[in-house]
């Protein structure tokens, strides 16, 4: 038996087939994934991630911290509330995880870890904040909750506590804002509009019913892997770990290498970048019937073999879509090792859907 | 909750097969198996003459998050693959034990996989087989 969230019983009780996920009972769909992906796309949708950690670190020290601990600049991090997306890496250059920060005041930062790499996370950022007095504190005791979709924000701000709605309501896109317990942000892992909302345990199962009771359909990770593959994110542990670096992971938009500012891994970095990148992630769209999957073998001519790290059907496009890690010089048209048939594909830039419409010639 | 149709034969790797009045055999995927896999994105028919052993892979499923193989329960002849699921792989799971079925084939005789009947298998489905 995995870890449950606060919600696990009111998934099993709505019938969703429950997996495991990085250590924790989740519900994968509670009915046809295709037409919860749909419900995220044209209306609005919520998720359990739950098993998903916010990291609190405080003191005097926490932004001296992140400024060595994280690849991206979090003196970026000015207004109160803003979020920033980062990798943390290795000295190597390796990815350890890739996570959201947000600056909640000059003596506290939230960051926000996948699930199956908390543990290791945390002992890492423990090790460094430590001997800086920066307490790290998980926060097991909170549940999180993604709406995401046209229509998720309103239909949850009149369901948030009342002292949030004012300040919700003017939120920046990847801005959050603390009310009482709750820490509503403008961010999500689905290319719609929508919240994250992380709010005390004990509290989770009723306001996720009073979404419910909204409209805002319950949707389980097998639309939030379709959702967040058409919007071209990447997903730790198929698409990025420790064995690459953000700049072969399409990351490189992520990590301030210029500057003065030192930062684990950067040495790494540099030395990648001065010798030439030898592989980038890009995105396949299949040109034929059939679906990408993860670890298919793909040809591109003479620029030599890569792999998809990620494939799926995209239900928006009706089409198979995938990232793929491929050598640097790959461009145009590929081919697909499918159980053993070489299917057409093309490189795309993703994102490949965003805000409900395509981004991509088709 | 699935439904197992007492007029067919099941195999424990989840297929179904219906003997027609022209003495072909008709087969397809359990309604366990079609919400096992969740919505059917891909389906690869066999083409109608080719010649199956029992236990041959002889179509493919693909649903959003998996591929799996269907194997023939009986060595026979392919008379038809329906042509329907390349457009409409979601006959599959709107409708298994109907438009749903994958392939028809004329029996030649000889080593058949084991088959259930519906109570058999649905102890089967029921153990998460």
């Amino acid at each position: 038996m995995g870890r449950r969230t606060p919600l696990y019983d009111i998934h099993v009780a709505a019938g969703a087939r429950m997996v495991d996920f990085g250590g924790w009972d989740m519900p994968v769909a509670y009915g046809s994934q295709i037409e919860e992906h749909h419900a995220v796309r044209r209306d609005a949708g919520m998720f359990d991630v739950s098993h998903m950690c916010a990291v609190d670190l405080r003191g005097a020290g926490v932004r001296p911290l992140l400024l060595r601990l994280l690849a991206n600049d979090v003196s970026r991090l000015t207004a109160p509330g803003k979020a920033l997306y980062t990798c943390m890496l290795r000295p190597e250059g390796g990815v350890i995880d890739d996570l959201i920060a947000y600056f909640i005041d000059e003596r506290w930062f939230r960051l926000v870890v996948n699930a199956g790499t908390a543990d290791k996370d945390l002992a890492w950022i423990k090790d460094h904040a430590k001997p800086v007095g920066v307490a790290a504190v998980p926060r097991r005791d909170l549940a999180i909750i993604a709406v995401q979709g046209p229509n998720a924000r309103a239909k949850a701000t009149p369901l948030l506590p009342e002292s949030c709605r004012a300040a919700t309501g003017a939120l920046g896109t990847f801005f959050g804002t603390l009310c009482d317990e709750w820490f509503v942000s403008r961010t999500g892992y689905t290319g719609e509009d929508g919240f994250e909302i992380a709010l005390p345990s004990e509290t989770a199962a009723d306001f996720w019913q009073a979404l419910a009771a909204a409209g805002v359909a319950p949707c389980g990770l097998g639309a939030r892997d379709t959702l967040r593959l058409e919007a071209g994110m990447n997903l730790y542990g198929n698409d990025m770990d420790e064995t690459v670096t953000p700049l072969e992971s399409a990351l490189a938009w992520t990590v301030a290498l210029d500057g003065n500012r030192d930062f684990v891994g950067k040495g790494a970095l540099v030395a990648q970048r001065e010798a030439g990148v030898a592989r980038k992630l890009t995105g396949l769209l299949l040109l034929e019937r059939g679906v990408l999957r993860s670890h298919q073998k793909v040809f591109a001519g003479t620029a030599g073999e890569g792999e998809l790290t990620s494939g799926t059907y995209s239900p928006t496009l009706e089409r198979s879509i995938g990232l793929a890690r491929l050598p640097a010089a790959a461009a145009g048209s590929v081919e697909v090792d499918i159980r053993g048939k070489r299917i057409a594909a093309r490189i795309v830039k993703p994102p490949f859907v965003r805000h409900g419409k395509s981004m991509i010639e088709t | 909750m699935s439904s197992y149709p007492a007029d067919l034969r099941y195999t424990k790797s989840h297929e179904w097969l219906r003997t027609l009045q022209d003495g072909t055999i008709e087969v397809g995927i359990t309604d366990h198996a079609q919400q096992a896999l969740g919505d059917l994105v891909f389906v690869e028919v066999p083409e109608a003459g080719r010649h199956l052993a029992a236990g041959d892979a002889c179509a493919v499923v693909e649903s959003v998050k998996a591929a799996s193989d269907v194997y023939s329960p009986i060595a026979g002849e392919v008379t038809s693959g329906n042509p329907k699921l390349a457009t409409e792989p979601e006959l599959i799971n709107r409708d298994p034990y109907g438009a749903g079925w994958i392939m028809r084939l004329k029996p030649a005789g000889g080593a058949a996989t084991e088959t259930l009947d519906a109570k058999a298998y649905e102890a089967v489905a029921a153990a998460g087989g």
